[in-house]
C-alpha cells in the first residue's frame, strides 16, 4: 500500500484536513483540530482548511458563544448570519463579531434598522421569543434559543406572508467522562396571511458520542409538521410554543422507546445474548459435530 | 501516531474507512502501525470452487496472512486440519448465536513455536437480510477475534485473545424518525489453560465469553451512556408534561 509513495499536494492535504474538521462530533472540533494539525505537518494547508471548515461546522452545530458585556449568548446559525463573521442576536438587537476558529465572540455592535425586522414583525417575533425562552428554560438545563425572521422582515402590517424560525440548541460536553452530545431543533413557522393559517415544520436532531475505550455514536433525527390558525402575536406565540413543546416531548418519549427496545428486540437481530439452544455452546462436546462431518464426508453427501 | 488514533476515536464509525485511508496517505511511514491498530470492515468473497461465502481478512493481517496471496504462509497439514475443524464448528456456533451471518477461521504458525487463529463473523441483521425479527432498517455486526496460542508446556498453553466488534443499527419509523447507533470497541483477554480438551475448545470458550461480555458492554455501557446523554440534554421532566395544553 505504501510502495508508491507520492507526496500529497497542499490542496489534497487541505481537503483531508477539512474533511476531518467537518466530521468532528459535536463539541469536539478543537480536539480534532489539534490532532489534524499534528498529522498534517503542514500549517499552511491546515490554516486554509480551518478557515473553510470552522464557519460551516459552527453553523451546522449551532454553537453558542458568549457576547462580551453580559449581553448573554448568541447562536451561530445560518439564519443569524449577516456576514461570514457577523451574527445577529435578535433578542438584544446586537450583532456579534465572531472568530470562528477560536470559537469566540470578540465584540458586539448594535444592529442597524435595516438588519432588524419591522415593528409589525418584531411584535410577533418578540412574543414568540418570550414564550419559547420560557419553555426552553424549563425543558433544557442548558438550552439556548433564538427566533429569527427569515422572510418578510419588512412587512409593515397585515396582508403579507412572513416566516419566523425558532432554533433551540443544547450541548453537553463532558470530555472527562468521554461523553459529548447535542440536541438541535429548528422550527419553521410560516404565517400565511391570506389563508389565515400558520404552518409549523420542525426538525430535531440528537447526537451523542461516548468514547471511553471505544467509539460509539448515536444519531437520531425526526421531522414533523403541524398547523394552527392566525392569531394575535401573544396568542399565536403561546400556541406555537405549546406545539413545539408537544412535539419535542413526544419525540423524547419515542427516543426512550427506541432505547428500551434495544436489548430484547433490535439488538437481538444482530446477535443473541444466548444461543437458540439457550445454553452455552458445547465446546467440550464438539466431537459430535466432527463425527457428523466425518460421516457425511465418508458417505459422500453434503456439499 | 497518537494523534491519528485520537482522530479514529472521534470520527464517526460510519466514516472509519475514509478516515483510515486519509491517514494512510498522510502518514505512509506509519501504515503498518495504523493497519494493525485500526480495524476495517470485513469483506465477503465467494469461493469459486465450493460456492461458499467466506470473509476476507484485510486488517491487520492483510499483508501477511491473507490466503489468496501466492507467497502467503499456509498452515502445516496438522494446523490445516484444525483450521478445517474450527471452520465447521465455528459455523455452528455462529448459527446458534447469530441466526445467520457468515464466519471464517484462519490459522497460521507464528515465529514463537505457537500459532495464531483468526475467527471472523459478519452478520447483516437488516430486515432484508438475516434480521429474523425485522426490526432493523440497517444492521451490521462484525467481530474479529485474533487469538495467539503459545507453545505447549507441561500440558498447558498461553492464550491471548484480542477481539474487536464493530456494529451499526438503524431503525426508521415514520413516527419516530431515524435512530442509529454505531460504534466499535476492542478488548483483550489472556489465559493459561490445559490443552487436555484441545485448543479449539479453549479458544471457543474464550471467544464465546468475550463476545458475550462485549455485547453486554455495548448494550449496557455504551448505548446506556448515549441514552444518559440524551436525558441530560433534555430531561424527561414531569413538569414539562404538566404544562402540556389540551392538545
Amino acid at each position: 500500500m505504501a510502495d508508491e509513495e507520492t507526496e500529497l499536494s497542499e490542496k489534497q492535504k487541505k481537503e483531508i484536513a477539512k474533511w476531518f474538521l467537518l466530521n468532528s462530533p459535536s463539541g469536539e472540533i478543537q480536539y480534532v483540530a489539534k490532532d489534524v494539525r499534528s498529522v498534517l505537518k503542514d500549517d499552511n494547508a491546515y490554516n486554509l482548511a480551518a478557515s473553510e471548515a470552522f464557519p460551516i461546522y459552527n453553523k451546522t452545530h449551532m454553537i453558542c458563544l458568549e457576547m462580551p458585556g453580559r449581553l448573554g449568548d448568541v447562536l451561530i446559525t445560518s439564519f443569524a448570519e449577516l456576514d461570514e463573521n457577523e451574527y445577529l442576536d435578535p433578542r438584544t438587537a446586537q450583532v456579534a463579531m465572531v472568530n470562528h476558529i477560536k470559537q469566540i465572540c470578540t465584540e458586539v455592535r448594535p444592529a442597524s434598522d435595516e438588519e432588524l425586522p419591522s415593528a409589525y414583525i418584531e411584535e410577533f417575533r418578540c412574543a414568540l421569543d418570550a414564550e419559547v425562552l420560557k419553555y426552553v428554560s424549563e425543558a433544557y438545563p442548558k438550552g439556548v434559543c433564538s427566533v429569527y425572521c427569515t422572510s418578510g422582515k419588512d412587512v409593515e402590517g397585515p396582508g403579507s406572508d412572513f416566516e419566523l424560525v425558532v432554533v433551540i440548541s443544547a450541548t453537553r460536553l463532558s470530555p472527562q467522562n468521554f461523553c459529548n452530545g447535542s440536541w438541535r431543533s429548528t422550527w419553521h413557522i410560516e404565517f400565511k396571511d391570506e389563508l389565515q393559517v400558520v404552518e409549523v415544520r420542525g426538525k430535531m436532531q440528537v447526537v451523542a458520542h461516548y468514547f471511553e475505550e471505544g467509539n460509539v455514536q448515536l444519531d437520531a433525527n425526526h421531522e414533523c409538521s403541524d398547523s394552527t390558525i392566525f392569531q394575535s402575536p401573544d396568542d399565536i406565540a403561546m400556541t406555537i410554543a405549546n406545539i413545539i413543546c408537544h412535539h419535542e416531548t413526544e419525540y423524547l418519549t419515542t427516543l426512550q422507546e427506541s432505547y428500551s427496545n434495544l436489548p430484547d428486540n433490535t439488538f437481538k437481530d444482530l446477535r443473541r445474548k444466548l444461543p437458540v439452544t439457550r445454553t452455552l455452546f458445547p465446546w467440550q462436546n464438539t466431537m459430535q459435530f466432527s463425527l457428523t462431518r466425518d460421516i457425511t464426508k465418508e458417505l459422500g453427501i453434503g456439499k | 501516531m497518537e494523534a491519528a488514533l485520537g482522530l479514529m476515536r472521534r470520527i464517526h464509525p460510519k466514516h472509519s474507512e475514509t478516515a483510515l485511508s486519509a491517514l494512510l496517505s498522510l502518514l505512509p511511514e506509519h501504515s503498518s502501525d495504523l493497519l494493525s491498530q485500526v480495524d476495517q470492515p470485513l469483506q465477503v468473497l465467494c469461493d469459486i470452487d465450493t460456492g461458499k461465502e467466506f470473509i476476507l481478512c484485510e486488517s491487520p493481517w492483510s499483508n501477511k496472512y491473507h490466503p489468496p496471496l501466492e507467497d502467503g504462509p499456509t498452515p502445516s497439514s496438522e494446523l490445516r486440519k484444525l483450521e478445517i475443524e474450527a471452520n465447521d464448528i465455528f459455523a455452528i456456533y455462529r448459527d446458534q448465536y447469530y441466526e445467520g451471518g457468515i464466519s471464517s477461521v484462519y490459522m497460521w504458525e507464528d515465529d514463537n513455536e505457537g500459532f495464531v487463529g483468526c475467527f471472523l463473523i459478519k452478520k447483516d441483521g437488516s430486515k432484508l437480510a438475516h434480521g429474523r425479527r425485522g426490526y432493523l432498517e440497517e444492521g451490521a455486526w462484525e467481530a474479529i477475534h485474533v487469538i495467539e496460542v503459545g507453545p505447549e508446556e507441561e500440558g498447558m498453553a498461553h492464550y491471548c485473545l484480542t477481539s474487536t466488534v464493530m456494529l451499526s443499527l438503524t431503525t426508521n419509523e415514520e413516527s419516530a424518525g431515524t435512530f442509529t447507533l454505531s460504534g466499535s470497541i476492542r478488548r483483550q483477554m489472556s489465559m493459561d489453560l490445559s490443552v487436555a480438551e484441545g485448543h479449539l475448545c479453549n479458544m471457543g470458550k474464550m471467544i464465546e465469553e468475550m463476545e458475550g461480555k462485549m455485547r453486554n458492554s455495548l448494550d449496557q455501557v455504551y448505548f446506556g451512556k448515549t441514552k444518559e446523554m440524551v436525558c441530560t440534554l433534555r430531561p424527561p421532566a414531569e413538569l414539562v408534561q404538566m404544562r402540556l395544553p389540551d392538545k
